[in-house]
């Protein structure tokens, strides 16, 4: 019975990050490449995310602390920046990354400034939530993903 | 265990986003395909063998023989649009414009849906166009074109070797008519010093 509520609370924590918008149909994609061969993908990959993201918050953090702000440049950041959240399916990351670049379109400094503070905090709270995940998470086995799968589509929001 | 003939195509994948290497790579990989990943243009265009600045002659690394790499082929090439430096169109362009590389299919990935941006890259000889990110449902669509270019080359090869047939034949036609004519020209006493030592054993053959 233990088993079966560990493995409850772990489809319910899944199932909450697609309903509450953190991930989307992107990281069920991830998750369909795993196999025995490599069961470790998604963790791989979002691991992978986190480190190159942090190189890029900080390029961004640093352009802007120069005024004027060079908009084209941090466009291209941010391009970049999305791009990653996008392959991963880091949904409300992608969707902040979005409103930033139409405040480089805009030029709207006050806008980029207060934008990436909440680029910045998406993309914390989702690597604190995935890390829980990948921790508790059963193996990744054939079978396991395929239930966790079924869970998530008759859970799914819309 | 598993079939193994999918194994032989060999794909070129080129993207700056190492996150997006590592997405396509897996893609590839599930798919059967072998890959080969790097990250940027310039190092697609060495490993294909090919220098950026073919044309240079003032250069002083020494060009590349398209020849050093062929023991590496690659059936296709997914690169990414926009990338630093040469860009995935750039690169379409360099290798549609190489006698050797032109017929090698391929495929262009953005993140942006931009549509005078696709037309641009098909009119310029891309086979597909992917949003990105890129899905295994896309990567299924690949194959064909990794087939159509492998039918090609078979026909091609199947031509030279007809035409060397043909070579062949018609040398030896013309070494019989040649033959031929220097009987005849042995007929009508026409004795050359070319066809002296035919004269030999010619009383030994028999023409009717």
């Amino acid at each position: 019975m233990d088993q079966n509520h560990m493995k409850k609370q772990i489809n319910s924590a899944r199932n909450s990050l697609f309903q509450q918008g953190y991930l989307d149909e992107q990281f069920i994609q991830l998750e369909d490449l795993q196999d025995d061969a490599n069961p470790n993908f998604v963790e791989e990959i979002v691991t992978l995310f986190y480190s190159d993201s942090t190189r890029l918050i900080r390029n961004i953090e640093t352009a802007l602390d120069n005024y004027p702000l060079d908009f084209c440049k941090l466009d291209d950041y941010m391009h970049q920046f999305k791009g990653s959240s996008s392959s991963i399916g880091a949904k409300k990351v992608k969707d902040e990354c979005s409103q930033f670049q139409e405040c480089c379109k805009a030029r709207n400094t006050e806008g980029c400034i207060g934008i990436f503070r909440q680029v910045k905090h998406e993309h914390a709270t989702l690597k604190r939530k995935l890390e829980t995940y990948f921790q508790v998470s059963p193996s990744n086995s054939l079978e396991n993903r395929h239930t966790l799968q079924r869970n998530t589509q008759l859970c799914a929001a819309d | 265990m598993g079939v193994a003939a999918d194994s032989q195509f060999h794909v070129l994948a080129v993207d700056d986003s190492i996150i997006d290497r590592k997405l396509i790579e897996r893609l590839l990989k599930t798919s059967s395909f072998q890959v080969t990943t790097v990250d940027s243009g310039s190092k697609a265009l060495e490993f294909l063998g090919l220098h950026e600045e073919d044309e240079d002659m003032n250069s002083n690394q020494p060009s590349v023989s398209p020849n050093i790499h062929q023991e590496v082929e690659v059936n296709l090439i997914i690169t990414d649009y926009c990338m630093p430096g040469m860009t995935g169109y750039d690169l379409l362009k360099k290798v549609k414009n190489s006698s050797s590389l032109k017929d090698i299919p391929v495929v262009i990935m953005s993140s942006e849906n931009v549509p005078s941006r696709i037309n641009r890259c098909l009119e310029e000889g891309a086979d597909e166009f992917f949003l990105k990110p890129v899905r295994l449902s896309d990567v299924n669509k690949l194959k064909p074109h990794m087939m159509r270019m492998k039918i090609k080359e078979t026909d091609h090869q199947e031509q030279n070797q007809e035409s060397k047939t043909r070579d062949k034949e018609e040398e030896i036609e013309s070494q019989q008519q040649s033959n031929g004519n220097k009987r005849k020209s042995m007929e009508e006493g026409d004795i050359t010093r070319q066809n002296k030592t035919q004269i030999q054993w010619w009383p030994y053959c028999r023409f009717d």
